[in-house]
């Protein structure tokens, strides 16, 4: 198995342009668009590359960014939870993921994660301008919470020794898209490390398109939201009719 | 098998979606209810946004009511005069409602409406079903008490009188206009067609013929769930067709097996049992509202 993933690498990087010209890290994935439709249920994308030598591999996949708003439950009354504090967030991305050959702690500087965003702590989201300010502890728990509850929708991740090295010089790993994963440009950021340094970077496109009868169907919903009310009208009008009918007949 | 539904952004499998659609078609069927009341919870127990349940909800009870109201147009049981006298007043109140609830979405609050009025609702149909299946399980009930006319009177006094010949009533139009309002409003925040409360509403406060009571609430239902529909699609795009016509497709099978099952068992013993139902449905709804979420914070995207 290993081995015939490791000629299915070697025989993609020679698609790779620049290979063997003295570059120190050339990667690739195995697509650069994906896209999503009604058989859609998450994909898996195949990153892969090549070093010039020995080395630790850090990868770091950013999604389209979006604003959203973390609210937080209090118990009213001693009986229900309800939605008392909401705090906005600005330029959240709307997936993360770190894929690293090794503990990220141990082959990377504090320094280098912040700077490259290699973990969720180091995200540059901020407070949204119009939310009210809050600061220290309670900023920290509201930031946490977006980075918890964006793990528990599998859109963000960090999987660290997930980069497999095949020789020395040869690496690949798996980035695992959910089907509720945002559309847009995706960038994926491939880091090449030793000594805690970093000496090479590459960057990839990617990106997520919907497409098909779900995109249609999405898009009228959102863009010509009465035409689509109607027709959702018309559509289980015509639906109820129709089982009416068969069953009238049977 | 996982399909991908477009606006609620969930995978889900097929087959939990019909056999959901299916199994409440079959009480809806041999019980003769709507569903809706059961149908939405189901949907949020099973990871469909609770808006998005209530909106997609809708749209199916548009389809069931349309086909259920075919064969009761055929035997002539539907007032349409009073049906539209209902409609005026629904289409209002679920006007409203569709506003209450695209504010309630932009607090953060429609979660928790939704939620709280299901308690309540499950918890008065289950009680008064199950009441009312025990004593006459028990033979407490003796005679049916005899319906009195009182309520007749006091609408007799309200202006703006309509004749309806198919209900033999010559009436005023104020309270069809309010209890289709009360009930627009239900329709728009909790995704139900609100049958359950407009029968016995048009029998004791409108003092309407029994034969024709079904056939009118189905027939008015379409236009307020209809505009619900289009209300939540134009407000809040939570209108996802791909689980409503999925739903329909699980309900109409389901449906007509329970009327086909209902018309063979004796039902006291089954109303027992789907009151039943209905109360663990509220009891389940109400837990999460009161035991600890696991996490107290959740987050959702931007809403205008």
């Amino acid at each position: 198995m290993s081995r015939l993933a490791a000629l299915f690498v070697l025989s993609l990087l020679a698609l790779v342009p620049g290979l063997g010209h003295g570059q120190a890290l050339v990667t690739d994935l195995s697509e650069h668009v994906v896209t999503v439709n009604s058989s859609f249920t998450g994909t898996e994308l195949l990153l892969f590359g090549m070093t010039d030598g020995p080395g630790d591999i850090v990868v770091v996949v950013q999604g389209p960014r979006e604003d959203v708003v973390v609210r937080r439950k209090e118990n009213v009354g001693g009986l229900i939870w309800i939605n008392r504090r909401a705090v906005g967030f600005e330029r959240v991305p709307g997936y993360y993921v770190v894929a690293s050959s090794r503990q990220l702690t141990s082959i990377t500087t504090l320094a280098a994660r912040a700077q490259h965003r290699m973990g969720a702590d180091y995200l540059d989201f901020s407070l949204a301008a119009s939310t009210r300010r809050i600061a220290g502890a309670e900023l920290t728990a509201f930031r946490q919470a977006v980075v918890r509850n964006k793990r528990a929708a599998e859109l963000y991740y960090e999987a660290e020794e997930s980069v497999q090295f095949v020789g020395e010089r040869l690496f690949r790993t798996k980035l695992t898209i959910p089907a509720h994963a945002p559309d847009g440009n995706y960038t994926v950021n491939t880091y090449l490390l030793r000594n805690q340094q970093v000496v090479a970077q590459q960057s990839t496109p990617l990106s997520i398109v919907k497409s098909g009868f779900e995109q249609t169907v999405f898009s009228l919903a959102h863009e010509q939201p009465a035409i689509y009310g109607l027709a959702a009208v018309l559509i289980s009008v015509f639906a109820g009719w129709a089982a009416a009918a068969i069953f009238r007949k049977s | 098998m996982q399909i991908y539904l477009p606006i609620a952004e969930i995978s889900i499998n097929v087959l939990l979606i019909l056999g959901l659609g299916g199994g409440v078609g079959f009480l809806s069927g041999m019980f003769g209810v709507g569903g809706g009341f059961m149908m939405t919870p189901l949907l949020i127990f099973i990871g469909v946004p609770p808006a998005v349940a209530v909106a997609s909800e809708a749209a199916q009870i548009v389809a069931s009511s349309v086909s259920g109201v075919l064969a009761h147009w055929r035997r002539k049981n539907v007032d349409f005069k009073m049906g539209l006298v209902l409609t005026v007043g629904g289409f209002a109140g679920s006007t409203v409602g569709a506003f209450l609830f695209k504010y309630l979405r932009q607090i953060g609050q429609v979660d928790l409406v939704i939620a709280v009025s299901f308690v309540v609702l499950l918890g008065i149909v289950g009680g008064l079903m199950l009441q009312e299946s025990l004593r006459t399980l028990f033979r407490k009930a003796q005679q049916t008490q005899r319906r009195k006319a009182h309520t007749h009177y006091w609408a007799h006094r309200l202006p703006f009188k309509m004749r309806f010949h198919r209900s033999k009533l010559y009436t005023s139009i104020l309270p069809p206009i309010a209890i289709g309002f009360f009930i627009g409003i239900l329709a728009a925040i909790m995704g139900v067609g609100g049958g359950f409360i407009m029968v016995p509403a048009m029998i004791y406060l409108l003092g309407m013929p029994t034969a024709v009571v079904v056939g009118t609430s189905l027939f008015q239902i379409i236009f307020v769930t209809a505009n619900v529909t289009v209300m939540h699609s134009i407000n809040t795009q939570t209108v996802d067709i791909v689980l409503a016509l999925l739903l329909v497709a699980g309900g109409v099978i389901g449906a007509q097996l329970g009327v086909r099952v209902g018309a063979r068992l004796r039902g006291e013993q089954l109303r027992a049992l789907l009151a039943v139902i209905v109360l663990a449905v509220g009891v389940k709804v109400a837990l999460d509202l009161i035991l600890q979420p696991t996490d107290v914070f959740s987050i959702a995207p931007v809403v205008h």
